[in-house]
């Protein structure tokens, strides 16, 4: 019965990492242009989002009057449950998931696939040129990013031979089940640590991880993919109309989106709940840092420092053009990971 | 109780499916298919057809319902564009509507229902079993699928791309 | 492992649903009941940069979109296909590699006339 208390624990930090995502973004960005960021409210301004919430929460809610209102109510709630019934199969340690279905990998691409349709729902609805155009756009760069997000999991599934998310983290790490090597010549059972990781195992599974972390950013609507909701341009895309806390909902879904990406980037490439820390002769580190409690450890630090990472990115680059965009996915991103997919089937074939 | 929820989700996907028809608006329809695709999603689940369900929740809900989507946002079925057929055409329609719904139950009549001769295993649907069925019994039928889907990705650039001369 | 999955697995994910469903839900409702109400024409008009409103919002799109969603649905269903290979595909050996690359072969033809013919071009 601990699934009870996993799915509803889930609720609670999806919503407090949330909070906190928007008060690291804000410091970050601060960071980043020379300012100091929130101050005023708790300390180091850990407050200020707490603090707007609050105030989120207590605005008028909105509703256009030429806007469809059944589908501009529902297409929040579409957006949020869609995002938040990914983290169903994540595994956060070797024993705490909610949902070990061995087809965890696909159900987190299907889960993907469906937010597209509360996108288009919530800027059809609301009847608003700016809203209107921004989920087009919006929709038509996550579906061209997902192919290429696709091909790149699929170089790594055929490396690992399973669609469980479970499994899959296993196979990084010392309580592996099947012999791995390090870059396909060093047996690293015993050793663990970021050596057995899954972009040590094969080379080119790095490649496939960047392409991921990409396309991931353009599935999150993040910059520099970031014409959906150009603020210079379209103002706030497609959720121009919402207030109070629809406009919660939407934003509670784009953070948690990014942290859903991001977890399972660790979880395919990058050792998901192992820890970083290897064998060496007596100094037994791997042994003693993993875990059911070091593995939610390790894998909430890996995901935070990719979500990190993403921000940085957003406050670093500039913005695609819709051109470039589309040119840098269907030249650039498709025909490499193509390569990877090839790399991976001759790499399992004849390397090892 | 697999029996209950397997009546709970007929009674969905009838209810929805009929929505789907009755509903005024093109885009609730859509929207309602949606629905009736995910209770579809949630039978092939528990007849443990894990890789069917999946396939179904991906292609039909996410991408072939964006297409719809985007084909009606693009036709602009705006409230007084729509056009008003003639009582005759109704007329055509119901008539061959219902021939075809005499065909299908005369169809269905000559078949045996009922009789379900045993699958050879009830893992059958799992993505890796169903693999190794797809690759070794039903290679041929899986090769053609990509010549058709070559001959549709063709198609659709010729009708969408116009010649810059 | 493989053997014992049956579709009561599922069940936390339709708690899942049912809780986030939930709990958006209904702060939604008890938001609409707290906040204030008070409505002006002007407020309840969609925003258009302070000017008057013109015309319905939902004109037709370009049809570089539609053809975008096509060539999604299509590459789709070949990258789908593909997995049922991926997890298996090292019993299968050579051979079905060999069955695999004439299957992606013949997709990667369809993509190389796609570039070629410049479908993609945004002008």
């Amino acid at each position: 019965m601990t699934f009870y208390i996993i799915s509803i624990s889930l609720l609670a930090f999806v919503a407090i990492y949330a909070l906190m995502g928007v008060w690291a973004e804000r410091k970050i960005s601060a960071l980043i242009q020379d300012r100091v960021g929130p101050v005023e409210t708790g300390k180091f301004g850990l407050l200020q989002t707490f603090a707007d919430i609050i105030k989120l929460l207590q605005k008028e809610d909105i509703v256009p009057t030429t806007a469809d209102k059944v589908l501009f109510t529902l297409a929040p709630v579409l957006v949020f449950t869609s995002v938040f019934m990914g983290f169903a199969v994540l595994p956060f340690s070797p024993a705490y998931i909610s949902s070990n279905i061995n087809i965890g990998l696909f159900y987190f691409m299907a889960i993907i696939s469906i937010e597209v349709v509360g996108i288009l729902m919530a800027g059809w609805a609301s009847n608003n040129k700016y809203a209107f155009l921004g989920s087009i756009r919006s929709i038509a760069q996550i579906i061209a990013y997902e192919i290429p997000a696709g091909i790149a999991v699929l170089s790594a599934v055929m490396i690992y031979q399973s669609l469980n998310l479970q499994e899959i983290a296993f196979q990084q790490g010392i309580y592996a089940k099947s012999d791995i090597y390090f870059f396909g010549f060093w047996k690293v059972n015993t050793v663990g640590g970021f050596l057995s990781w899954g972009v040590f195992q094969a080379p080119h599974l790095f490649v496939a991880a960047i392409i991921y972390f990409i396309a991931s950013l353009a599935e999150a609507n993040r910059t520099p993919f970031d014409i959906p909701e150009a603020e210079s341009e379209l103002v706030a895309g497609f959720h121009v109309e919402y207030s109070g806390f629809k406009f919660g909902a939407l934003f509670l879904a784009e953070y948690a989106m990014m942290f859903l990406t991001s977890m399972v980037l660790v979880i395919l490439f990058f050792g998901a709940w192992y820890s970083p820390l290897p064998n060496i002769a007596k100094v037994q580190l791997a042994e003693w840092t993993n875990g059911t409690y070091w593995g939610i450890f390790w894998i909430l630090l890996k995901t935070l420092l990719i979500v990190v990472l993403q921000i940085w990115i957003r406050w670093t680059l500039p913005r695609f053009r819709a051109d470039q965009l589309m040119n840098f996915c269907w030249k650039v991103l498709i025909p490499v990971s193509f390569a990877c997919l090839f790399i991976s089937a001759f790499w399992k074939l004849i390397v090892l | 109780m697999n029996q209950s929820v397997f009546y709970l989700l007929s009674f969905m996907t009838v209810l929805f499916a009929l929505l789907v028809v009755f509903s005024k608006n093109p885009i609730h329809s859509a929207l309602y298919m949606v629905l009736t695709f995910f209770t579809i999603t949630c039978h092939y689940v528990l007849l443990n057809a894990q890789f069917l369900a999946i396939v179904n929740f991906i292609v039909y809900m996410g991408a072939i319902m964006v297409l719809i989507l985007f084909a009606m946002m693009f036709l602009n079925l705006g409230k007084d564009t729509e056009p008003q057929k003639p009582v005759l055409l109704k007329f055509a329609a119901v008539i061959a509507a219902g021939l075809l719904l005499v065909t299908i139950f005369a169809a269905l009549k000559k078949t045996d229902g009922g009789q379900i001769t045993g699958i050879a295993s009830n893992n059958i649907g799992l993505v890796k079993e169903l693999g190794k069925t797809l690759f070794r019994d039903f290679l041929l039928p899986f090769e053609i699928i990509s010549i058709l889907l070559l001959s549709a990705m063709v198609g659709a650039v010729l009708l969408a791309k116009r010649d810059t001369k | 492992m493989e053997s014992n999955f049956l579709p009561s697995d599922y069940f936390p994910i339709v708690l899942q649903l049912l809780a986030a469903i939930g709990f958006v839900g209904l702060t939604m409702l008890a938001t609409h009941l707290v906040g204030p109400k008070r409505k002006t024409k002007d407020k309840l008009e969609t925003f258009e940069c302070g000017i008057e409103q013109q015309g319905d919002a939902r004109a037709p799109i370009s049809i570089k979109y539609f053809l975008v969603a096509i060539l999604f649905v299509l590459f789709d269903v070949e990258v789908i296909f593909m997995y049922p290979w991926a997890v298996n595909f090292r019993e299968m050996g050579m051979q079905g590699l060999m069955e695999m690359f004439v299957f992606i072969g013949l997709l990667l033809a369809g993509f190389v006339y796609i570039i070629k013919k410049g479908a993609l071009d945004w002008e």
